[in-house]
């Protein structure tokens, strides 16, 4: 359609009109905003403007039942501008702080050394000042130009509880800064270990700001703009955790004096109710992670470290539930199938010892009463089956069956820093004694969880877990959906191991009777009546010193609410630390109280002191 | 073979020394808004500078390439490449990932980028392609039809991904069909519909329809030459419809229950337009039959934007709204950016703090500085001469377009540079109308300049192919 030639604009000439008409409007309002209107003179390097950071309060930490783990309390920052200071009575806010005058010397010392870095900031003058203390400060605070005080939120743990599982919260420093391309400054806190970490994004919440205006004699004056221009800080959300806290400070009251660790974990979720990791951090040192951080890294027995979940230790006797398994699934002997014990398990000039119990016996009672040589037996049994071409080719496949109960590699868990324990390969022993040159008797201490094997005390609980659910596993996880935290799918997925989940009874009949069966029985220590607990010992051999006590169980028999994993280093005997610690985190949970005939079991072990205080 | 050398030599100049300030005004800008004492050089490839330099040197290699190419192609792939967009748009609406709200973006290894960039540059060439067949005409319904359903095909797929900023930028096709012969009354109508929504937001329904009355009454009187008499019938009628709100409160009708002001308002309008198309079928009055049916579709809007505002538009969308409209005052929340953003582009004045000397960037204050909000930094660092200039360079840019694609020969390349000029201009001025608060907060970025590798690209693989056409159409 051509233009009617009458028109005195082409439409062309309309629309490049109708472009810079466009431009003119928005440089006409950007000649308004820049230069004639003054409202939008903010300048932040106009020390007129006082910028204030409001802190936003960190999310909670709750528990599984709706307690509080982690809250927060208010504790006050004394700042300093030192470009504001004038001379002041140094001995008055000595008095007041309750600090030497030297403190304020090097303060103020450093202060100038550091000056043109400093600039016109304020600075930290001291941290966390009490609620008394800072109200006498407030009172006196026009004596002292330059200084003002800040409000922040600390952590504060109701429970004596989780010291090793919750993290700890401190201030960032360059590196984390620098590694958070953005999102932290100077002065800010983050959570560094454990769940504060785990969850930091969901926890930590926005700040904000207030600013404020200064007058001619550098004195605030008032909200600038009653506040238009602030930005409101928004709280954190909160975590809801697994765990159990009364379970959670019970377990470590028992742990008390001893070294090890306590998994519980709940079968039918995978949800961990409990994990001590012994000696544990303690909560005031959590709270005040500066003043303590060097006493616990120099600590001998490493409470900074999480043995429930870092430790890689020989499972001991509990391996026997896998590797009876693993014979059933193979089918290279049947339950009824009896072997004699002579102290032991002899091959040639060897032999694997044995404690004195009756022979021979048959599945059930071999694991009732721990036999070694049975175990020895059904291993034999395993690696040298003539359906495989070699014992190489049968101990692949025993390596597939192990590790399908997560062994020999990070479960994957929500705990950081997750170690994955050791399962052998057929390639690991070619390698140590050539192609094809080792026998099933070469690797015999296997078939009792001692050797090569290596697992952490959550592994065991999981094992626990896997065989009280008959076969299957949930990952075990801490952390429940929460809002602003979705919790990852994997963790509401079933595990399957590659046994038949029709064996498992036989394996729970043993367990039972381990703990239930009167004479003979290896755990009759973790006996509580009604609860029908099923459990298994361990001893695993320690060549540094006394031997390491382990147990696993699980209750009630028929509906397993709870798996519980114990590992006492140097605890002796898996019966002697071990099973009755199990069974007072079993009964504790399931009941909520430990009966009157077992208070002076619980006493005892409470006071049992293994390590040096 | 003319040789790559003198196609070379065709291409505008103008163009290219303006895309070339452009990028590199934007490469500088970048680095300032993430300037702080930590950070390295501007080509540090770990920092958003250094990304964005490696990014613009990948598009000036393409934008040579697609000089280089023979420019015949784009006609032939016009339709393919459409479809191609069109299917990854609508597979982005599934599998996009959720990027604030809206799921626009498509991962493709390390590099993530929207379909919806891609979409602006295919759809130019679809129209270019349509529009310029033999025998087309856009005021016939057939050719209308084709024409929309080319624009609203991705329009409301990425409507569909929720990333309604960038459907609007369509908006801006209906300058093109303008220019190509749609009459310039569409325009009108559609200025005079955004004026009763707002009208309808701000203030009331019954506001509304006054104004609609009104306009349309001074409009008859303007194409009938009777402007006084059809002034004053209009003024007295409004005054005195203006007092029905009045009514509910008098005494007069205190026994009976008064429907709202905008209903009897309805009522009397109903009775007015039965009487016009009496007067309409009687008179073969064309012009009021016009009017008339403009009335009527200005009450259906009216009455639906109170719809449409609670039901239709998405949460963020309405605040954004309601911001620019000033009907929420809130400052810290969704007109804290624009806040921060005005603050930061008033503070720098009439020449600007300087090279890295802009503050209200140090500190953060405004939030997504090197993406959306470039031009903050500008405004604040180079003041009110730098934004000026960085406006006259897009006003520059976009008219060059429109006078090359107007000179040209070939109706291809015409319309594909009227497309194109109209997707600049559209990101042009919403985006640096929101960053000085006269536009609604729309995150589409600002061409050449802002922050993100996938952008940057397609704007220069657009211009590109402009320059290519018109450089092979030149005598």
């Amino acid at each position: 359609m051509k233009e009617r030639p009458n028109s005195s604009l082409s439409r062309k000439d309309r629309l490049a009109t109708g472009v810079i008409i466009a431009a003119c409007i928005i440089v006409a309002r950007l000649f308004w905003i820049q230069i004639v209107d003054e409202k939008y003179k903010i300048n932040a390097d106009n020390n007129a403007m006082v910028y204030s950071v409001v802190y936003p309060t960190r999310g909670l930490i709750i528990d599984r039942n709706g307690e509080i783990l982690v809250s927060n309390d208010i504790a006050y920052d004394l700042m300093v501008t030192p470009s504001e200071t004038e001379a002041f009575d140094t001995t008055a806010l000595c008095g007041i702080l309750g600090i030497g005058p030297e403190y304020v010397r090097d303060k103020m010392n450093e202060y100038k050394a550091n000056r043109r870095k400093i600039g016109f900031r304020s600075v930290a003058f001291m941290k966390k000042l009490s609620p008394e203390k800072f109200a006498l400060f407030s009172e006196q605070e026009y004596r002292f130009p330059g200084f003002h005080g800040q409000a922040r939120t600390i952590r504060k743990y109701p429970f004596q509880a989780g010291g090793s599982l919750l993290g700890y919260v401190s201030e960032v420093d360059a590196g984390y800064i620098k590694r958070h391309k953005g999102e932290y400054k100077a002065g800010d806190y983050a959570g560094k270990t454990g769940i504060e970490a785990t969850c930091e994004k969901t926890l930590k919440g926005e700040k904000g700001y207030k600013i404020y205006l200064r007058n001619a004699h550098n004195k605030i004056e008032s909200g600038y703009k009653d506040g238009e221009y602030d930005k409101a800080a928004i709280p954190g959300n909160d975590i809801n955790t697994t765990i159990d806290a009364w379970l959670q400070q019970y377990s470590e009251k028992l742990m008390e004096g001893k070294a090890g660790s306590i998994v519980a974990i709940e079968p039918s979720s995978g949800e961990i109710l409990a994990l001590v990791s012994s000696p544990v951090i303690k909560v005031e040192q959590l709270a005040d992670i500066g003043a303590y951080y060097n006493e616990l890294a120099n600590d001998p027995m490493k409470p900074m470290f999480n043995r429930a979940v870092q430790s890689s230790y020989p499972p001991g006797s509990i391996f026997k539930l896998i590797n009876g398994l693993i014979g059933l699934q193979e089918g290279v002997f049947a339950p009824s199938t009896k072997y004699p014990c002579t102290k032991g398990y002899h091959f040639g000039s060897n032999k694997v010892g044995c404690h004195d119990h009756e022979s021979p016996i048959d599945f059930t009672d071999a694991i009732k009463m721990s036999c070694n040589a049975y175990f020895c037996y059904v291993f034999r049994g395993i690696l040298e089956n003539p359906e495989y071409p070699s014992v190489q080719a049968a101990f692949g496949k025993w390596e597939k069956y192990v590790k399908s109960f997560g062994l020999g590699s990070p479960l994957g868990s929500d705990i950081p820093a997750e170690t994955g324990g050791n399962v052998p390969s057929t390639s690991y022993y070619d390698k140590l004694y050539g192609k094809n040159r080792w026998r099933a008797t070469t690797v015999i201490s296997l078939a009792i969880g001692q050797g090569e094997l290596g697992c952490t005390p959550l592994h065991m609980a999981n094992l626990c877990a896997t065989v009280a659910n008959r076969g299957y596993y949930y990952t075990p996880h801490l952390i429940k959906d929460s809002e602003g935290y979705a919790i990852e799918d994997r963790y509401k997925e079933r595990h399957y191991t590659l046994i038949d989940t029709s064996l498992f009874p036989l394996v729970i009949d043993g367990m039972y009777q381990a703990v239930n069966g009167g004479k003979g029985a290896t755990a009759g220590a973790a006996a509580v009546e009604g609860l029908d607990i099923c459990g298994k010992t361990g001893t695993a051999e320690n060549p540094h010193g006394k031997d390491h006590s382990v147990f696993v169980c699980f209750a009630p028999k028929d509906d397993p609410k709870i798996a519980v994993a114990v590992y006492v280093e140097n605890g002796g005997w898996g019966g002697t630390w071990a099973a009755p610690i199990a069974s007072l985190v079993v009964e504790k949970y399931l009941r909520g109280e430990i009966s009157e005939s077992r208070k002076p079991l619980e006493e005892r072990i409470m006071n049992g002191k293994l390590i040096g205080e | 073979m003319t040789g790559l050398a003198s196609r070379y030599k065709k291409a505008d100049m103008w163009l290219i020394f303006c895309y070339i300030a452009l990028v590199i005004i934007g490469w500088v800008n970048i680095f300032a808004s993430i300037h702080s004492d930590l950070s390295g050089s501007m080509f540090d490839l770990g920092s958003r500078a250094g990304k964005q330099f490696l990014w613009i040197m990948i598009s000036i290699g393409a934008g040579g390439a697609i000089l280089a190419i023979d420019s015949r192609i784009y006609e032939v792939l016009a339709f393919w490449a459409y479809l191609g967009t069109a299917f990854l748009l609508f597979v982005t609406i599934f599998i996009g990932q959720n990027v604030n709200g809206s799921n626009s973006w498509l991962q493709l290894g390390p590099v993530s980028f929207q379909p919806a960039e891609l979409s602006k540059i295919t759809t130019s060439l679809l129209l270019a392609s349509v529009m310029s067949q033999f025998g087309f005409r856009i005021n016939t319904v057939r050719g209308f039809a084709r024409t929309a359903l080319v624009i609203l095909i991705p329009m409301l797929l990425i409507i569909g991904e929720k990333e309604t900023g960038s459907a609007l930028v369509y908006i801006g096709f209906i300058f093109m069909l303008y220019r190509e012969g749609l009459s310039g009354w569409i325009i009108v109508l559609g200025g005079l519909f955004i004026t009763l929504f707002i009208t309808t937001l701000t203030t009331s329904p019954f506001i509304s329809m006054l104004v609609l009355g009104g306009l349309l009454g001074i409009a008859y009187g303007l194409f009938t030459g009777r402007v006084f008499r059809s002034f004053i019938i209009t003024a007295a009628c409004i005054t005195a419809l203006s007092f029905i709100p009045a009514l509910e409160s008098s005494k007069l009708f205190s026994n009976m229950e008064m429907p709202k002001p905008e209903y009897v308002l309805l009522g009397i309008s109903t009775i007015i337009t039965g009487v016009v198309l009496y007067r309409v079928f009687r008179k073969r009055d064309s012009l009021a039959a016009t009017l008339t049916a403009v009335f009527v579709a200005g009450l259906i809007l009216v009455f639906s934007v109170d719809f449409i505002f609670d039901n239709v538009l998405q949460d963020h969308q309405r605040k954004r709204i309601e911001v620019l409209l000033g009907m929420e005052e809130d400052p810290t929340g969704v007109g804290y950016n624009v806040t921060q953003s005005m603050i930061a582009i008033g503070s720098g004045g009439f020449t600007g703090k300087g090279f890295l000397k802009g503050t209200q960037t140090a500190y953060g204050f405004v939030p997504e500085q090197s993406t959306d909000f470039i031009f903050c930094t500008v405004g604040e660092e180079w003041g009110f001469l730098g934004s000026a200039a960085v406006i006259a360079l897009y006003v520059l840019l976009i008219c060059r377009i429109i006078s090359l694609a107007e000179k040209s020969q070939d109706a291809f390349t015409r319309i594909y540079g009227y497309c194109i000029s109209c997707c600049f201009f559209m990101h042009f001025f919403i985006n640096i109308g929101m960053t000085v608060g006269i536009m609604p907060v729309i995150g589409i970025p600002l061409p050449f300049m802002s922050y993100g590798g996938s952008s940057l690209l397609c704007f220069t693989v657009m211009l590109s192919i402009f320059i290519a056409l018109e450089a092979r159409h030149r005598r």
